[in-house]
């Protein structure tokens, strides 16, 4: 079996007296689409940042691509492309500029830039929006655009940090059909976290469940089910975690309106 | 270089399309000019002062620098806030190169806003005493917009949202302004008054914009560039330490 392109030994971050992620340890094969599948506040966002650079770990090792994030930051950077929860374009600037800022200072050569800039343009259909100001731009464009960004200097790692949060349906089947395309032709690897069963179910070739900061299972969605002897991922997941999927962070309202639910009124 | 002029080049695009923000903050510049100049102006002469306007008029650009350069070194929490930041987190370059980049962007736009605001002064009728001084007085405008873009960026750095900014803008800058020797001289202070006007970087800026601009000022040339050179050497340093240990 090659390399995994990532690789993740008992990671983990704590803040004061919070376990966000709590040595939780993973295998990415090159090449895959592979899900980070959890509620909300389960630690999917903290363990990407850890592994893109943007957070240290409190203890644990990450290889990427072959390089250590924490030692080499600067190599494990050019080795992915990211796609953020929440937007971080520049409102003020066009398409084009923000895309060329990204290419600058990714250091891709300036001929390369300037055709892999009109390619990723085409790619995610907004060529002819390329110089209007992106603060004109839809979600659904936005999302497109940051999509086109973090593949402009050919990472061999895409990671998407929940990419169709707030999309309409339509917009969502559009972007997974641009990501599929992506890793069919260029054989990038797409790391994505989300909290949307079928989101996982029908884009992954892995999916890792974590939940309160641990991985509970990870493997191909059938896997998960004859794990479990369930019929849906949805009852697996159940199984797991005990727990259906929350949309909001287990706050200690949200239990106690859980349980309202569950035991009715009385 | 590439990567930090694009850093610089961004900042001041956005700067240029930001009409409003130019226009808006050329206001308040003009109505110290005008009321402060004019409606002091009899009293300054009275007291034996000279001309309170071409007195204050390097005073009013210093201002200027000041304001736009905290703000430009504050943007770095807009930024935070609006997620680009992270962009360029996660962008194979050096914390310090993407910190100078920035600072040296904003430091340009401060120094165009000065710019802008010196033009502001010929209109009321401000002539400086020598015109060939005008572009060394410009060089030293970039110094203080310099300084305090490093100082904004080092605020911004350890803060997480706009909540600290109304507490910057009034426990800081306007101190730093108002205790600066731009609108009084700063002979005959009350001691208290005096230890503020000698702590403050701005004194010095101003100080030795007038000293080109007017010819007259209160120490001696050699000894402004003195102090905003080590003022901004100081706040490079800590604006690009802070700026280094930022998480996101």
């Amino acid at each position: 079996m090659p390399e995994p392109i990532i690789h993740v030994d008992r990671l983990t971050k704590k803040f004061k007296n919070f376990m966000a992620v709590d040595h939780i340890s993973f295998d990415v094969p090159a090449g895959q689409i592979f899900a980070f599948l959890g509620p909300n506040g389960a630690g999917k966002s903290t363990t990407i940042k850890m592994i893109t650079t943007l957070l240290h770990p409190s203890s644990g090792t990450i290889r990427l691509n072959g390089v250590d994030p924490v030692k080499d930051p600067k190599d494990a950077r050019r080795s992915f492309g990211i796609v953020f929860q929440d937007p971080s374009l520049d409102d003020e600037l066009t398409a084009w500029e923000n895309l060329e800022f990204h290419g600058v200072l990714y250091g891709v050569p300036k001929e390369l830039r300037r055709t892999r800039i009109g390619e990723m343009l085409a790619f995610v259909e907004l060529s002819d929006r390329r110089d209007d100001l992106v603060k004109t731009f839809s979600g659904g464009m936005k999302r497109r655009l940051e999509i086109a960004r973090g593949l402009l200097h050919h990472p061999k790692v895409l990671f998407l940090d929940e990419p169709t949060l707030g999309l309409d349906p339509q917009t969502r089947n559009h972007m997974w059909s641009y990501l599929h395309e992506l890793n069919r032709k260029e054989g990038i690897t797409v790391f994505f976290s989300t909290h949307y069963m079928e989101e996982a179910e029908r884009n992954a070739q892995r999916i890792a469940v974590i939940d309160h900061g641990k991985i509970v299972t990870s493997g191909t969605s059938d896997d998960l089910k004859a794990q479990t002897h369930t019929a849906t991922l949805e009852d697996a997941f159940l199984a797991l975690t005990g727990t259906t999927i929350r949309d909001e962070a287990g706050s200690a309202a949200d239990r106690m309106r859980q349980r309202h639910r569950a035991w009715g009124h009385r | 270089m590439n990567k930090i002029f694009i850093l610089w080049l961004r900042q001041v695009i956005r700067y240029l399309r930001s009409r409003p923000r130019i226009i808006g903050s050329l206001g308040q510049p003009l109505l110290f000019l005008v009321a402060l100049g004019f409606g002091f102006g009899p009293v300054f002469a009275k007291a034996g002062q000279g001309n309170y306007l071409e007195f204050l008029a390097p005073g009013v650009v210093g201002m200027g620098i000041i304001f736009t350069s905290i703000f430009s070194g504050i943007e770095v929490i807009w930024d935070r806030q609006f997620g680009f930041l992270k962009e360029t987190l996660v962008a194979p370059v050096s914390r310090l190169r993407i910190m100078v980049g920035r600072t040296l962007g904003g430091a340009t736009v401060a120094t165009l806003q000065g710019v802008l605001v010196l033009a502001l002064t010929f209109l009321i009728g401000f002539r400086p005493a020598n015109a060939w001084l005008i572009l060394p007085a410009i060089l030293v405008m970039g110094l203080v917009a310099l300084l305090f873009t490093s100082l904004g960026t080092a605020i911004a750095s350890m803060l997480d949202d706009m909540q600290g900014f109304q507490l910057i803008m009034n426990f800081l800058v306007m101190p730093l302004f108002f205790l600066s020797g731009a609108l009084f001289p700063l002979d005959h202070l009350p001691t208290a008054i005096r230890v503020a006007t000698v702590i403050d970087p701005l004194t010095y800026g101003i100080d030795a914009m007038r000293h080109l601009l007017i010819g007259a000022s209160h120490y001696a040339l050699s000894l402004d560039l003195l102090v905003l050179s080590a003022f901004t050497a100081v706040f490079v340093a800590l604006g690009a330490w802070l700026f280094s240990r930022i998480q996101v």
